[in-house]
């Protein structure tokens, strides 16, 4: 049984050996050994990139890709810097309007895409384009004043998160003792991400998807409703996008429309996707491998905290490791009897 | 709208672009008469100097256009135009230009091979080769604009003018005068349509397919290096980041051009009047001292409006 789920998700079940190696190798290596507030550092630098990478990953598997994913993230990171102000309940009415933003844009992306009949490579290209220019509009500079209870509470572990709202007798329950120490913003990513993407999934949408990226005329022909999962596909990648923007807005306390930002962060995005075991060829994968695929990129990064590398060669090391890790996935091409089959 | 319907499909895109490169230079020239009463986008002097910082774009995008005709793409333009300048300032003297170009060669050389063996998707492969060179970079560098100068021919070829002309439209006119020849008159030209359009059929019909893969990405990093190596001379150094504004843009114009995103239609024309459209749209918008918000979203909106325009696709090519 458990063989069998292995070998059917070969991809994502080597992204998640190879980030656990790397994160367990990390905290060995790490001078104080393992403690709660690398944890928890460690978990607040990879919210942002594994929610752009989750968004990325919709339209990769019906064959496209969403060159807008880190423009929108940005964009909805502005919008969030104004609207998550106030009581609670203004907060919270912030965050929905954030949320329903970047989902807004996303859906217009699939529209464009369905009804518009363009590529959505080059789609994407022009409304991401198109979502930086609205930030820098709502953000010329650097700003905003999001409430710090909530950056406070949001970007520490569950205790500090019930300590900053009185939940749970200030966090000293006896039965919130064993989660205490968990990262808020890990639990965030996982009930998004198993919340949203694994129902969604299991939708007759969720499934044409897959079939989409499989073989579309396919799709087509037995009758499966392939616009509106196209246009299901770019909404969720908005959404996601924008949970990463409402993070990122929360956890730097301002809205910055920094365009090199957000194309590191679509790039990265990509990156991510594949080492998550996503084909970019679509039909194969899913969100949950982009996060664990997200987790492998920052890991990375950690190490060069601990192992004293001269800053100066860090990018190169980050490129062949990247470089080394797509062309794992090459080598099918040695195990392939029919040259044919390569030039899919 | 009869008579655009009547024009041959791959024809239509080029037209439709020229129509609004002439909407552009109306609009901007309008707008400097009501003004300010002059009229200086039609004053040669003032486009010759527009089409000078239009040659960098124009020499990426025609590579860039070798590749999307493969139906992949190369992400890997901005370090590698980046690298290719910084090289030739270190190298400097005779040898600065060839030291330029040997990277763009080799940089062609990886990604040809990384996607046509490897099968690796272009665009995670150059991605990737991108990352690796902006190592380099920063490792050779120290992270800083290095302190080595552009060579005087470098300098000439990008900065001067002869007879009023700046000679970088020379070299823009010799690149695409060859790519242009190379597309329709060579059989490798045929080659990179057929390959583009079903590379499985171009294989079997006797096609050296992985040949034409490596050809073309070489050609696209030359292009790069080119562009690279001129920029240098144009601001007489190499600079870190001086590739990054070129990689959108040079997509963008191919598109624009009516070369298709998935591969195998396209002609170099187009590619051409895409460049000029998106230069003059450009000195346009600065004319008119429009911000960059403003001038990102009116961007994204002529890509797609364009398109739009362009008329509807096949849905699907299978």
């Amino acid at each position: 049984m458990i063989a069998k789920t292995i070998s059917r998700n070969r991809g994502f079940a080597a992204a998640l050996g190879l980030f656990l190696v790397l994160f367990v190798t990390y905290h060995i290596l790490h001078p104080r050994g393992f403690s709660t507030a690398v944890f928890i550092q460690n978990a607040n630098e990879t919210v942002a990139i594994a929610f752009v990478a989750m968004a990325q990953t919709i339209p990769v598997l019906i064959g496209g890709l969403d060159l807008s994913v880190g423009a929108v993230m940005t964009l909805t990171a502005c919008i969030a810097s104004y609207l998550v102000v106030g009581t609670p309940a203004q907060m919270i009415l912030g965050m929905f309007l954030t949320l329903l933003a970047g989902t807004a844009f996303g859906v217009m992306n699939g529209l464009i895409v369905v009804f518009g009949r363009i590529q959505p490579i080059i789609a994407t290209l022009a409304t991401g384009a198109i979502a930086i220019g609205l930030a820098l509009l709502l953000r010329p500079s650097p700003g905003g004043d999001i409430d710090a209870d909530l950056n406070w509470a949001l970007t520490n572990s569950v205790f500090d998160f019930a300590e900053t709202y009185g939940l749970a007798d200030d966090g000293n329950a006896a039965w919130l003792q064993p989660f205490a120490n968990i990262p808020v913003p890990l639990i965030i990513l996982l009930v998004v991400g198993f919340g949203v993407w694994v129902p969604f999934k299991r939708t007759v949408t969720g499934r044409t998807l897959y079939a989409i990226g499989s073989a579309e005329s396919a799709a087509k022909l037995s009758g499966l409703p392939v616009r509106r999962a196209k246009i299901a596909a770019f909404g969720l990648a908005g959404f996601f996008a924008s949970c990463g923007g409402l993070y990122l807005a929360i956890q730097t306390s301002s809205g910055n429309a920094d365009i090199t930002q957000a194309g590191a962060y679509t790039l990265n995005s990509i990156a991510a996707v594949v080492l998550g075991g996503t084909s970019l060829l679509g039909g194969i994968g899913g969100a949950i491998g982009s996060l664990v695929g997200a987790g492998i990129l920052r890991v990375i990064s950690f190490y060069f905290r601990i192992l004293s590398v001269d800053p100066l060669i860090q990018p190169l090391i980050e490129g062949l490791v990247l470089l080394a890790a797509v062309s794992l996935g090459a080598l099918r091409t040695l195990r392939v009897k029919n040259k044919l089959e390569l030039f899919r | 709208m009869n008579a655009l319907s009547s024009l041959a499909p791959e024809n239509r895109p080029i037209v439709i672009a020229l129509g609004f490169t002439l909407v552009i230079i109306l609009v901007g020239t309008g707008y400097t008469l009501i003004t300010q009463g002059t009229a200086p986008m039609l004053m040669p002097s003032y486009l010759a100097q527009q089409l000078q910082i239009g040659a960098f774009l124009g020499i990426c995008a025609a590579g860039m256009m070798m590749v999307i005709l493969m139906g992949h793409i190369d992400l890997s333009i901005p370090w590698t135009l980046t690298a290719a300048a910084m090289m030739a300032t270190t190298v400097g003297g005779y040898w600065a230009i060839p030291a330029g170009l040997a990277v763009g060669l080799v940089v062609g050389i990886v990604n040809g091979l990384g996607v046509s063996v490897l099968r690796i998707p272009s665009m995670i492969f150059t991605l990737g080769v991108d990352t690796v060179l902006r190592g380099l970079m920063v490792a050779h560098t120290g992270g800083f604009a290095p302190q080595t100068e552009a060579t005087p021919l470098m300098r000439f070829l990008a900065a001067d003018r002869v007879f009023g002309i700046p000679v970088a439209l020379f070299v823009w006119a010799a690149v695409s005068v060859l790519i242009a020849g190379l597309l329709s008159r060579t059989g490798f030209g045929k080659a990179v349509y057929a390959t583009g359009a079903k590379e499985s059929a171009a294989f079997l019909s006797g096609i050296r397919t992985k040949r034409v893969i490596v050809g073309a990405f070489i050609i696209s990093s030359l292009c790069a290096a080119t562009a690279g190596v001129l920029l240098a001379g144009y601001s007489a150094k190499a600079y870190q980041g001086m590739g990054n504004p070129y990689l959108l843009p040079s997509i963008a114009a191919v598109v624009l051009g009516g070369t298709h995103i998935l591969g195998g239609r396209g002609r170099y024309v187009g590619t051409l009047i895409g460049v000029i459209l998106i230069v003059f749209l450009n000195s346009v918008l600065s004319i008119m001292q429009m911000p960059e918000a403003v001038r990102q979203i009116i961007y994204g909106a002529v890509i797609i409006g364009m398109l739009l325009v362009y008329g509807r696709e096949t849905t699907s090519r299978n």
